[in-house]
C-alpha cells in the first residue's frame, strides 16, 4: 500500500507557523520531518510519523504555490486562490521578507548580480544557512532592488507600499539597498565586529542626510545614489586641517571646552590632530567612488581604532565628537558652516554607532 | 422577448504574460449568450487592461436565460496569428432572476483555463431586466427558487411542502466523440464543461417547471448529479423536494416598492388549501389492511429479507442486470402515462395527486418542528446495469452538420432509447417506495440516490428513511390512506418519531419490541437507523460519534453480462458485512441509534467497496443496547477459551470506555415497567411465510442473525477474528474532538464562530500481488482511519471542535488505485457550555425565535440603501451619489462591507495602516476631481466606476464555505441562489506542477476560489450546504498527464454575525434618521 496522493484543502489557507518556518529554513521535508519530531510534536498530539509526513507534504506543497504570490506581496493581498485571513498574510510576508544577520552580513555591500549569486555555495557553508534559504534571501535582496530601484520618493515608503513590509523591516531593506547602490565595502577583517544593525543605523542617516532626497523630493533615485554635489563640496572641508591656524585654534577649542570633562583628556589631546585629520580626510576623498566604498574602513581605520587602542569610554568619544563639531561654528575662517553640518551631523551619529567593541 | 440580459466588462488584473517579447498583454474579451457574441476593444500592452465597456445587451427569451450561461472569454489580440485564449468565466445568471436573490452579479471572476488553471481576474458586471411573461405555456420557470440545503431554509416558512421532483437530461459526451480525436484538449474540455452547464440550466428549468405545475415556488434539497458514463453517454439528472416556501415576515411591508410586482406575485403562496381535510376524504383504512394489501411479492419479500434494523437489500440477480435495459418497458409506459397526464391536466385533476403519490419522496434531511410523525427504518434499493449506448439517430445528424451542442432534451425525440434511465431509476423508485410500505410508511424522507459505474457496468442505488408525516404540511390527499389513527393521541414529540408506525402484531421484520423509555406508552424498537439529521426535539443522552464500516470485496474481471452477474452476487453479502459492522460498532459505542446514514457501494474493474457513514447517538426513548458476546465455535479448547474471555474482556472494557468518553449515562430503569418483547413465535411465521413466498430470488438473505441474538459474535474462523480486531482497532478521536457526519453533533449546542472547511483527497496504490479480502480490508481501513488521523492533526489548534457532515466518498479510478475523498466542516465549540442540558437548549431556541422577529424588522431597514425609490424620505444629494455608486460599482462597495471583521484576531497590524494611508489619499485625489466635475454627475459617474477596480483592491472579502445548512454564530439573512459548477482540469506537464498531489492541490483550491469568487460577485459572504458531489481523477504519470473532474454544489447567502445584529440595531435609528434631517435642509 502506497499513498500515490494526499492533499488536504482548507477554505481557509491552514497555515503552520513551525512548518513555514523550516520551510523558510530550506529544510527539505524529510528533514523537516525529522525536526519535528524532534520538537516532540508526536508525543504532544498523539500522531504518527506517517500523519506528520503527510501534514508536513502539504503545508510545503501550500507554501510552494504561495512563494510566486510572495515575490509580489500586493498580489497575495488580491489574489482570490488563497484565502488567508489578513494578520496571517501579514506574517506570511513578513516571515519570507526576514533575514539571518549572518546572511545580511556577508553580502551587505555587494552587488546583487549573478556572480553572487555564486558565491551563495560558500556563504551557506559559512555560515551553516541552508542554500535554499541563502537564495531566497539573496533573491529577496535582489528583487526589492530592482523594483525600488528607479523609483522617486521615500526608499522606505516605496518598499513599504510595493512589499508590505513592517516599518522595521522595511527600514533594514532600505538599508540594504543603499549599502548595495553604493557598494560599501562590510566585508574586511576590520569590519567583522560590525553588526547588520550598525550599518543600517549609518545607513539612515545618510539616506535622511547625505542623498539627493534630502535636498529635493523630486528625483529618481533620490533615496539611492549619494548627493555628488555635496560629495564635491565636502573637498572644501580640507581647509580645516590643511589650514595650520584653524587646525590649532579648532583644537584649543575643543581642549578648552572639555578640559576636565574627559576621562581620557591627555589621549585627545595628543591624538586631536590625527583624529580630525583623520575625519576631514575622510570627507575630501568622497569624490571617488572607490573611496566611498572604503568609508567605513577608514572610518574604522581612522577614528574607531585610534579611540579604541586609547580606551576611550563611548561618552567621552561622544562629548569629543560634539564639541569636535561644535566647535567649528567659533572658526572665524570657516566659510562653510551648513556643509560641515550636513558632513559632521551624520558622521558624528554613525561614529557613536560604530564605536564599540 | 421576456429578457434583456446587460453585460458590461471592467477591467482586469493579473493576467498572464502572452507576449514574451513584451512581457506584456493585448488582451480583449469575447461576450457571448447563446448565439450572440460582443467583443471590448483590445487594450494594449497591459497586464492590468482596463476595458471599462459599453453594456452589452442580449435579448433573449427567459428559457435561455435559464439554461445557457453567459460565456465570457479573454484573449491576447494577435496580429499575425490566431488570437490566443487566455481563459474562460462561465457566469450562471440564474440567480438574478428571481426577485428575493441577487439583483447584479459584480465582482472579480477567476478567468479559468482548463489547462493552466486560474490566469488572472476578470471584473464583470451583469445584470437582467425581466418583462411580465403572460405566456401560461411557457417553457421557462423563472422565479423558482432553488436550494441545496436539505431542510427548509432559515428565513421561510414552509408553507407546503409538496413533495418529489426529479427529472434527469442525456446527451453524449464530447470527451467521447469522434471529433475528439483531432480537436485540442482544451477545445475538448470546454465543450464538456459548456454542455454540462448548458444540460443543468435546462435540467434546473424542467424541475422548475414541474414544481410550478403543483403550485410550488421552491425545490429544497436540490441535488444535482453527472453520470459519466464514458462511451455511452453523459447523464445529468437532479431530485428534489417541492415547496411552497414564505419568506419569514416579508419585506414587501418594509418595500413597497419592489423591482418588478409581476414577480412579487409568483412569490405569494398558493395558501387557498393550506389544511388539506385528509382525516375526512381517505377512508381510514387500518394500517395493517394497508401493509398486506399491498402486492408487488418482489419487492415484498426482499423487505421481510431485511433485518431488525430495517436495512433493505435489493440486488438485482443475475438474470435481471443483464436484460434489464429493455425490461423496464411497460413500467415506463405507465409512468410517462400519468407524465403526461399530469402535465396535460394542471387543474386539480385526480391524475395529478396520481402522479405526485407515485413517489412520496422527501430530499430533505431536517424538518419542521412536528412534520415527522413516525420513522420506520432505512430503506435502500440498488440495481445493476449494463450500459449501452444512448443512441439518437437525430442527434447525430446535428452534430454532423453544425459541429455545435445542441442539448437534447429526449422529450423532444421520438426514439425510446434516452429513457431508459428514467425507467431505471423509476424502478429503484418503485422499490423504496414499496420498502416503505412494507414499514408502515406512506413517506421517505433523507432520500437521495447515486451512482457507481465502472466501465459499462453502473450500480444505481437509491435510500432513505421510511417515515409518516403529518399531513398538515402536505399539499394534498397524498398520505390520506395511510394515516393512522395514532395521529390524534397525544404524544410527547421528543419521542414520537421513535415510536414504530407499523403494527407491532404483523411486524415486517422480526425486532426486539420495547414500551417507550420515554412516554412508556408506544412500542419502539431496539435500534433504529435512519437517513436523517437528528430531529431537533428528540432526547439524546451523551454524545454522538461518527460511525463507519468499511469493507472491500474482490471480483474477477469480467465482461458485460458476466460481471454485472458478479456484482449481483456480490451485492447482497456486502450489505450484510456493512450492515452488521455498523450494528457491532454501534453496539460498541453503546449507543442505539445512527443518523445520517449513507451506504456507499462503489464498483471497481476487480473489486467492490463498500462504505458506510453514519452519526451513532443514545437516544433516550430507546432502550439501553446489550453488549457484545463473543462464542467460540470449538469449546474444549483451553487456550482458545482463554483468548475468547480475553476478547470478551477487551470488548467490554472499550464499551465502557466510550460510554464515558460520550457521556452517555442513561438513568437507570427496572426491567418490570418497559414490558417484554413481542412475543417470537408470530414473528417467526411471519418470516416464515415471507421466505416462502420469495422462493424466486437467488439470493435470499436473512440480516436478522435467524434465532441468535443480533450481537453474538461468533468466532469460528480468522475471518471473524479479523472483524472483531478490526472493531477494537478504531481508534477515538484525540480528546478535545468529535466527529459526527450530520449537520451538528447531538449532545453540543454552543458553537462558536470559528469555521474551517476542507476537502482531503487520498490515493493509495494496493500492491498487486496475492491480494486478499482480508488485505484489502485492511489497507482500506487503515487508509480512512489515516485520513481521519491526518484530519484531527492538521485541525488541532481549533480544539474543542467537531468535526460535522464529514462526507467520505470511495472511487476505484484504477485497477489497483482506491481514492477516497473527504469533506467536512471543523467547527468550535466553548467547552465550558459544553455541558448544556437540552432543557436550556430549548429554551435558548424559544428566546431565539422570539428574537428573530426583531431581527427581522432590521433587515428590511438594511435593504433599503439598496432600492432606493423605496426610501421615505427625499434622499439628500450626497445619499443619491452613495447610491448611485453603490449600483454601479457594488464590488467595490460590497468588498468594504464584508471585511474581515469578522476574525476574531482582527488584524491591528501595519497591513490594515497601510491600507488606510492608501486609502486616504486616494480620498484625497477623488475628492479634487470632484470639485471638478460636479458639473455633469453622469462624469463622475463614469470617474467613480473607472477608479472602481483600485479602490476594490483594499481586500478580497471573506467567503466563508460550509457543508451545514447554517453558520454558527451568524444569521442568514438573504439566499442569493444555487451555486453549481463543473469543473475541468488537465495537464501535460504533471511532474512540472508538483506531481499528482501538485495538481489536484493547486486545481481544489482553484476550485474553492472559483466558489468564492461567484458567490461574492452575487453579493454573498458564505456558502452554505456545500458540497463536492464528484471528483473525478484520472492520471497518467508516464505520459507525464493528468486530467480531474470536479462538480461541487451550494447555496450563496449573505449572513449577519449575531453580534452585529446588535450593534445593527442600536446604530439603525440614527442611520435612518439623518437623511430625513439633510432631506428637510435642502428642501
Amino acid at each position: 500500500m502506497t499513498s500515490e496522493l494526499d492533499i488536504f484543502v482548507g477554505n481557509t489557507t491552514l497555515i503552520d507557523e513551525d512548518v513555514y518556518r523550516l520551510w523558510l529554513d530550506g529544510y527539505s521535508v524529510s528533514d523537516a520531518v525529522a525536526l519535528r519530531v524532534r520538537s516532540g510534536i508526536l508525543e504532544q498530539t498523539g500522531a504518527t510519523a506517517a500523519v506528520l509526513q503527510s501534514d508536513t507534504m502539504d503545508h510545503y506543497r501550500t507554501f510552494n504555490m504561495l512563494e510566486r504570490l510572495l515575490h509580489a506581496p500586493p498580489k497575495l493581498l488580491h489574489q482570490l486562490i488563497f484565502q488567508i485571513p489578513p494578520s496571517r498574510q501579514a506574517l506570511l510576508i513578513e516571515r519570507y521578507y526576514a533575514f539571518d544577520e549572518a546572511f545580511v552580513r556577508e553580502v551587505l555591500g555587494k552587488k546583487l548580480s549573478k556572480g553572487t549569486k555564486k558565491d551563495l555555495d560558500d556563504i551557506s557553508t559559512k555560515t551553516s544557512i541552508t542554500l535554499k534559504s541563502c537564495r531566497r534571501q539573496f533573491d529577496n535582496f535582489k528583487r526589492v532592488f530592482k523594483v525600488v530601484e528607479e523609483m522617486r520618493g521615500s526608499l522606505v515608503d516605496n518598499i513599504q507600499q510595493h512589499f508590505l513590509l513592517s516599518d522595521r523591516l522595511a527600514r533594514d531593506y532600505a538599508a540594504i539597498v543603499f549599502f548595495a547602490n553604493n557598494r560599501f565595502e562590510t566585508g574586511k577583517k576590520k569590519l567583522q565586529y560590525l553588526s547588520f544593525g550598525d550599518f543600517a543605523f549609518c545607513a539612515e542617516l545618510m539616506i535622511q542626510n547625505w542623498t539627493l532626497g534630502a535636498v529635493d523630493s523630486h528625483v529618481d533615485d533620490m533615496d539611492m545614489d549619494l548627493d555628488k554635489e555635496f560629495l564635491q563640496d565636502l573637498k572644501e572641508l580640507k581647509v580645516l586641517v590643511a589650514d595650520k591656524d584653524l587646525l590649532d585654534l579648532h583644537k584649543s577649542l575643543v581642549c578648552t571646552a572639555l578640559r576636565g570633562k574627559l576621562g581620557v583628556f591627555s589621549e585627545m589631546e595628543t591624538n586631536f590632530k590625527n583624529l580630525s585629520r583623520g575625519l576631514v580626510n575622510v570627507a575630501a576623498k568622497l569624490t571617488h567612488n572607490k573611496d566611498v566604498r572604503d568609508l567605513f574602513v577608514d572610518l574604522v581605520e581612522k577614528f574607531v581604532e585610534p579611540c579604541r587602542s586609547d580606551h576611550w569610554p563611548l561618552n567621552d568619544v561622544r562629548l569629543f565628537l560634539n564639541q569636535y563639531s561644535a566647535s567649528v561654528h567659533s572658526l572665524d575662517g570657516f566659510r562653510h558652516q551648513a556643509l560641515w553640518d550636513r558632513y559632521m551631523g551624520t558622521l558624528r551619529g554613525c561614529l557613536l554607532r560604530l564605536y564599540h567593541d | 422577448m421576456p429578457g434583456k440580459l446587460k453585460v458590461k466588462i471592467v477591467a482586469g488584473r493579473h493576467l498572464p504574460v502572452m507576449d514574451r517579447a513584451s512581457d506584456l498583454t493585448d488582451a480583449f474579451v469575447e461576450v457571448k449568450f447563446g448565439n450572440t457574441t460582443f467583443k471590448t476593444d483590445v487594450y494594449l500592452k497591459s497586464l492590468n487592461p482596463q476595458w471599462n465597456s459599453e453594456w452589452f445587451k442580449f435579448e433573449v427569451d427567459d428559457e435561455d436565460l435559464q439554461d445557457e450561461p453567459l460565456q465570457i472569454t479573454v484573449l491576447d489580440h494577435d496580429t499575425y496569428s490566431a488570437n490566443d485564449a487566455i481563459g474562460k468565466v462561465y457566469i450562471d445568471i440564474d440567480p438574478l432572476l428571481y426577485s428575493e436573490a441577487a439583483t447584479v452579479i459584480s465582482g472579480w471572476f477567476p478567468i479559468y483555463d482548463t489547462i493552466h488553471g486560474i490566469r488572472g481576474e476578470i471584473n464583470v458586471v451583469v445584470k437582467v431586466d425581466l418583462f411580465n411573461d403572460l405566456n401560461r405555456f411557457r417553457q421557462s420557470s423563472c422565479g423558482v427558487k432553488f436550494f441545496c440545503t436539505t431542510s427548509i431554509p432559515k428565513c421561510y416558512r414552509a408553507v407546503i411542502i409538496h413533495g418529489f421532483v426529479e427529472e434527469l437530461v442525456v446527451n453524449e459526451d464530447p470527451e467521447y466523440q469522434w471529433i475528439d480525436r483531432i480537436r485540442t484538449p482544451r477545445a475538448s474540455n470546454e465543450a464538456r464543461q459548456r454542455l454540462i452547464s448548458l444540460m443543468s440550466g435546462e435540467l434546473q428549468r424542467k424541475i422548475g417547471l414541474k414544481v410550478l405545475e403543483m403550485r410550488g415556488n421552491a425545490v429544497v434539497g436540490y441535488l444535482q448529479c453527472f453520470d459519466l458514463e464514458g462511451e455511452s453517454g453523459l447523464v445529468v439528472r437532479a431530485i428534489g423536494t417541492a415547496c411552497t416556501l414564505d419568506k419569514l415576515s416579508s419585506p414587501a411591508a418594509f418595500l413597497p416598492a419592489c423591482n418588478s410586482p409581476s414577480k412579487e406575485m409568483k412569490e405569494i403562496p398558493f395558501n387557498e388549501d393550506p389544511n388539506p381535510n385528509t382525516h375526512s376524504s381517505g377512508p381510514s383504512t387500518p394500517l395493517k389492511n394497508q401493509t398486506y394489501s399491498f402486492s408487488p411479492s418482489k419487492s415484498y419479500s426482499r423487505q421481510s429479507s431485511s433485518s431488525d434494523t430495517d436495512l433493505s437489500l435489493t440486488p438485482k440477480t443475475g438474470m435481471g442486470s443483464g436484460s434489464a435495459g429493455k425490461e423496464g418497458g411497460p413500467f415506463k409506459a405507465l409512468l410517462r402515462q400519468q407524465t403526461q397526464s399530469a402535465l396535460e391536466q394542471r387543474g386539480g385533476s385526480p391524475h395529478r395527486f396520481c402522479r405526485r403519490r407515485e413517489f412520496p419522496f422527501f430530499t430533505l434531511t431536517a424538518f419542521p418542528p412536528g412534520f415527522l410523525v413516525h420513522v420506520g427504518g432505512v430503506v435502500s434499493a440498488r440495481s445493476v446495469k449494463l450500459l449501452d449506448r444512448i443512441h439518437n439517430p437525430a442527434f447525430v445528424g446535428i452534430m454532423g452538420n453544425t459541429r455545435s451542442y445542441k442539448l437534447l432534451d429526449w422529450n423532444s425525440f421520438n426514439s425510446d432509447e434516452p429513457e431508459t434511465r428514467d425507467a431505471w431509476w423509476a424502478e429503484i423508485r418503485q422499490e423504496i417506495k414499496s420498502h416503505a410500505k412494507a414499514l408502515g410508511c406512506h413517506a421517505v424522507v433523507g432520500y437521495s440516490e447515486s451512482t457507481s459505474i465502472c466501465e459499462e457496468v453502473c450500480i444505481l442505488s437509491a435510500s432513505g428513511t421510511a417515515a409518516v408525516l403529518n399531513p398538515r404540511f402536505l399539499q394534498d390527499g397524498t398520505v390520506e390512506g395511510c394515516l393512522e389513527q395514532r395521529l390524534d393521541e397525544n404524544l410527547p414529540t421528543c419521542c414520537g418519531f421513535c415510536h414504530i408506525p407499523y403494527d407491532e402484531l404483523n411486524m415486517p421484520f422480526p425486532a426486539h419490541l420495547t414500551y417507550c423509555y420515554n412516554c412508556r406508552k408506544q412500542k419502539v424498537p431496539d435500534v433504529l437507523f435512519t437517513t436523517i439529521d437528528l430531529p431537533t426535539d428528540a432526547t439524546v443522552i451523551g454524545k454522538g460519534c461518527l460511525i463507519q464500516a468499511r469493507l472491500c470485496r474482490l471480483k474477477k474481471k469480467a465482461q458485460a453480462e458476466a460481471n454485472a452477474t458478479a456484482i449481483s452476487n456480490l451485492l447482497p453479502f456486502m450489505e450484510y458485512e456493512v450492515h452488521t459492522q455498523l450494528m457491532n460498532k454501534l453496539k460498541l459505542k453503546g449507543m442505539n441509534a445512527l443518523f445520517g446514514l449513507r451506504i456507499q457501494i462503489t464498483v471497481g474493474e476487480n473489486m467492490l467497496m463498500g462504505l458506510a457513514s453514519a452519526t451513532g447517538v443514545y437516544l433516550a426513548a430507546l432502550p439501553t443496547p446489550g453488549g457484545i458476546q463473543i462464542a467460540g465455535k470449538t469449546p474444549n479448547d483451553g487456550s482458545y477459551e482463554q483468548h475468547i474471555s480475553h476478547m470478551q474482556k477487551k470488548i467490554n472494557d472499550t464499551i465502557a470506555k466510550n460510554k464515558e468518553l460520550y457521556e452517555i449515562n442513561p438513568p437507570e430503569i427496572s426491567e418490570e415497567i418497559i414490558g417484554s418483547p413481542i412475543p417470537e413465535p408470530r414473528q417467526r411465521s411471519r418470516l416464515l411465510r415471507s421466505q416462502s413466498e420469495s422462493s424466486d430470488e437467488v439470493t435470499e438473505l436473512d440480516l436478522s442473525h435467524g434465532k441468535k441474538d443480533a450481537f453474538v459474535l461468533e468466532i469460528d474462523d480468522t475471518d471473524a477474528m479479523e472483524d472483531v480486531h478490526s472493531l477494537l482497532t478504531d481508534v477515538p478521536p484525540p480528546s478535545g474532538f468529535y466527529s459526527c457526519n450530520t449537520e451538528i453533533m447531538p449532545g453540543i449546542n454552543n458553537w462558536t464562530s470559528e469555521i474551517q472547511m476542507f476537502t482531503s483527497v487520498r490515493v493509495i496504490r494496493l500492491s498487486s500481488l496475492n491480494l486478499t479480502n482480508q488485505a484489502l480490508n485492511k489497507n482500506f481501513n487503515d487508509l480512512c482511519e489515516n485520513l481521519l488521523k491526518s484530519l484531527y492533526f492538521k485541525l488541532r489548534s481549533m480544539i474543542p471542535c467537531c468535526l460535522c457532515h464529514v462526507n467520505f466518498t470511495v472511487s476505484l479510478p484504477e485497477d489497483e488505485l482506491i481514492q477516497v475523498t473527504v469533506t467536512a466542516v471543523a467547527i468550535t465549540f466553548d467547552k465550558n457550555q459544553a455541558l448544556q442540558t437540552t432543557k436550556t437548549h430549548v429554551e435558548k431556541s424559544l428566546q431565539r425565535a422570539s428574537t428573530d422577529n426583531e431581527e427581522l424588522l432590521q433587515f428590511p431597514l438594511e435593504l433599503c440603501s439598496d432600492s432606493l425609490p423605496s426610501h421615505p424620505f427625499p434622499p439628500a444629494k450626497e445619499h443619491l451619489e452613495s447610491a448611485s455608486s453603490n449600483s454601479g460599482i457594488p464590488a467595490a462597495q460590497r468588498a468594504t462591507s464584508v471585511d474581515y471583521s469578522s476574525f476574531a484576531d482582527r488584524c491591528s497590524s501595519w497591513i490594515e495602516l497601510i491600507k488606510l494611508k492608501a486609502q486616504t489619499i486616494r480620498r484625497g485625489s477623488i475628492k479634487t476631481t470632484v470639485t471638478v466635475e460636479k458639473a455633469s454627475p453622469m462624469a463622475e459617474g463614469n470617474f467613480r466606476s473607472r477608479s472602481a477596480p483600485p479602490c476594490a483592491n483594499s481586500t478580497v472579502g471573506v467567503v466563508k464555505m460550509t457543508p451545514l445548512s447554517f453558520i454558527p454564530g451568524a444569521k442568514i439573512t438573504k439566499y442569493l441562489g444555487i451555486i453549481n459548477m463543473f469543473f475541468i482540469r488537465e495537464t501535460t506537464s504533471l511532474r512540472e506542477e508538483g506531481g499528482v498531489s501538485g495538481f489536484l492541490h493547486a486545481f481544489i483550491a482553484e476550485v474553492f476560489a472559483i466558489v468564492r469568487a461567484h458567490v461574492a460577485a452575487l453579493g454573498g459572504n458564505a456558502v452554505v450546504s456545500y458540497i463536492m458531489k464528484q471528483c473525478v481523477f484520472m492520471e497518467n504519470p508516464n505520459k507525464n498527464q493528468a486530467q480531474c473532474l470536479i462538480n461541487v454544489s451550494g447555496d450563496a447567502v449573505v449572513f449577519v454575525r449575531e453580534s452585529d445584529l446588535e450593534v445593527v440595531s442600536t446604530q439603525q435609528p440614527t442611520a435612518t434618521c439623518q437623511p430625513s434631517c439633510t432631506g428637510e435642509v435642502t428642501t
